[in-house]
């Protein structure tokens, strides 16, 4: 799971395709997430440590992390499956 | 070193809800550091914003609709040419293309310079020969017919799925989800550019945008691709960003490579929800939004100027990503007295 090399993130959670032109504004566990990918990590350790860091029950975690995974797939923002 | 000075005559002052692009590549040519310009704006119009823009415009001249023919336009050129001493002309319009082409030569022969493609480039990538340039060059094109009749109409969209584009010769472009529409937009556009209509295959997907020169050797000079932002009913971008996409540089490369087009362009496309790009449309000079490439970093009317004037031109190698235009209007104050010395005299 990568993000796009050519993605731009910044400080404030603003996210810009420049292939595509489409920008997002994240939240801050949003932008916390992307930062863990392009960091290099994989899913579950991203979801180890959103559950240290977060009061969220496991299923609720892992179903928010799916639905975000599957956004930023949506929307191009990740490199496709080799 | 000093600045060449050169008199450059632009049409396309018309800085209206559906913008020319004359304002934006005057834009460009003032913030040269190589030329000193004075600008001779021509327009159809009395009304055209261009005519009152005085930091930007030198003087202006009325010239005659290309309705009138190619005859009483050069006559008017030469009227002007003799107080103004053109050395280039850019016309902005692609109704007015044609007789500009046919005139390349004796405008030469004045001593005045265009760059133009020819006619023959000119003409095999008009909107109704679209399927036939897509076939020719192996560019994927959206499937059209021109149609000269509601019958006709009628005929083609018996084969064809709603909704359609229904488009005019020279401009204007609608989304038609019935026949009832369908022709509604056919008297429109006729009574407005005349016939054909072209009837086009609808294609769901991401609007992108490319300005481009060529030389006409088949080098590309300039290209800018841009993603619409914000656009109005009229269907023109109001916001745009630049963007890059190598599948878009690759098909405006392969485009002037093989059709060796002289000139600047517009290439609209669509990117479908496939990730296949269409090519849509292609506008035989350059578009209103060519400012955002001259922010970008790649000045095209500058660039085109260059050309004109014989002078080397290196193909632009890079251009800012994720820089934006934002349109806006403004009202300009206009003195009664210029208006009617503009209506009266043909010249302000």
């Amino acid at each position: 799971m990568l993000i796009k090399e050519n993605i731009a993130l910044s400080e404030n959670g603003f996210v810009f395709n420049p292939s595509t032109g489409d920008s997002f504004t994240m939240n801050n566990t949003g932008k916390e997430v992307i930062m863990m990918i392009k960091e290099g990590k994989d899913l579950n350790r991203i979801t180890e440590l959103m559950a240290e860091k977060y009061d969220v029950d496991r299923n609720t975690l892992e179903r928010y992390l799916a639905d975000f995974l599957n956004d930023l797939n949506v929307y191009n923002l990740l490199e496709e499956e080799k | 070193m000093s600045r060449r000075k050169v008199t450059v005559a632009v049409t396309g002052l018309n800085n209206i809800d559906s913008p020319g692009p004359g304002i934006p590549v005057i834009r460009g040519i003032r913030e040269s550091a190589d030329l000193d310009a004075r600008i001779i704006g021509l327009a159809y119009e009395h009304l055209e914003p261009g005519i009152y823009m005085k930091d930007l415009v030198d003087k202006t001249y009325m010239i005659p609709y290309p309705a009138e023919g190619k005859d009483a336009l050069f006559e008017r050129l030469m009227e002007i040419h003799s107080k103004e001493a053109l050395d280039i002309i850019i016309p902005n319009f692609d109704a007015e293309l044609f007789s500009f082409i046919k005139l390349e030569k004796k405008l030469a022969e004045a001593g005045i310079k265009t760059y133009l493609p020819s006619i023959q480039q000119f003409e095999e990538r008009n909107k109704s020969n679209l399927s036939a340039y897509g076939d020719k060059y192996g560019i994927t094109v959206p499937r059209g017919t021109e149609v000269f009749s509601i019958q006709d109409m009628n005929n083609t969209l018996r084969s064809m799925n709603y909704p359609v584009m229904v488009k005019g010769k020279y401009y204007d472009a609608y989304t038609a989800h019935s026949f009832e529409q369908a022709a509604s937009y056919f008297e429109k556009l006729t009574a407005k550019w005349g016939f054909p209509v072209i009837i086009q295959e609808y294609i769901r997907g991401t609007e992108v945008n490319i300005v481009a020169l060529g030389d006409g050797e088949g080098n590309l000079i300039a290209c800018v691709p841009m993603r619409k932002q914000y656009i109005t009913d009229k269907g023109k971008a109001w916001g745009g960003i630049t963007i890059d996409d190598d599948s878009l540089h690759q098909l405006a490369r392969k485009i002037f490579s093989l059709t060796k087009w002289k000139g600047g362009m517009e290439l609209e496309l669509i990117r479908s929800s496939s990730n296949e790009l269409y090519l849509i449309e292609i506008n035989p000079r350059i578009p209103a939004w060519v400012y955002l490439a001259v922010g970008a970093g790649q000045n095209i009317p500058e660039a085109l100027v260059k050309l004109t004037l014989g002078i080397d031109v290196k193909p632009f190698t890079r251009y800012d990503v994720g820089k934006m235009f934002v349109r806006y209007s403004y009202d300009m104050i206009v003195d009664l007295e210029l208006f009617s010395r503009l209506t009266t005299t043909g010249e302000l």
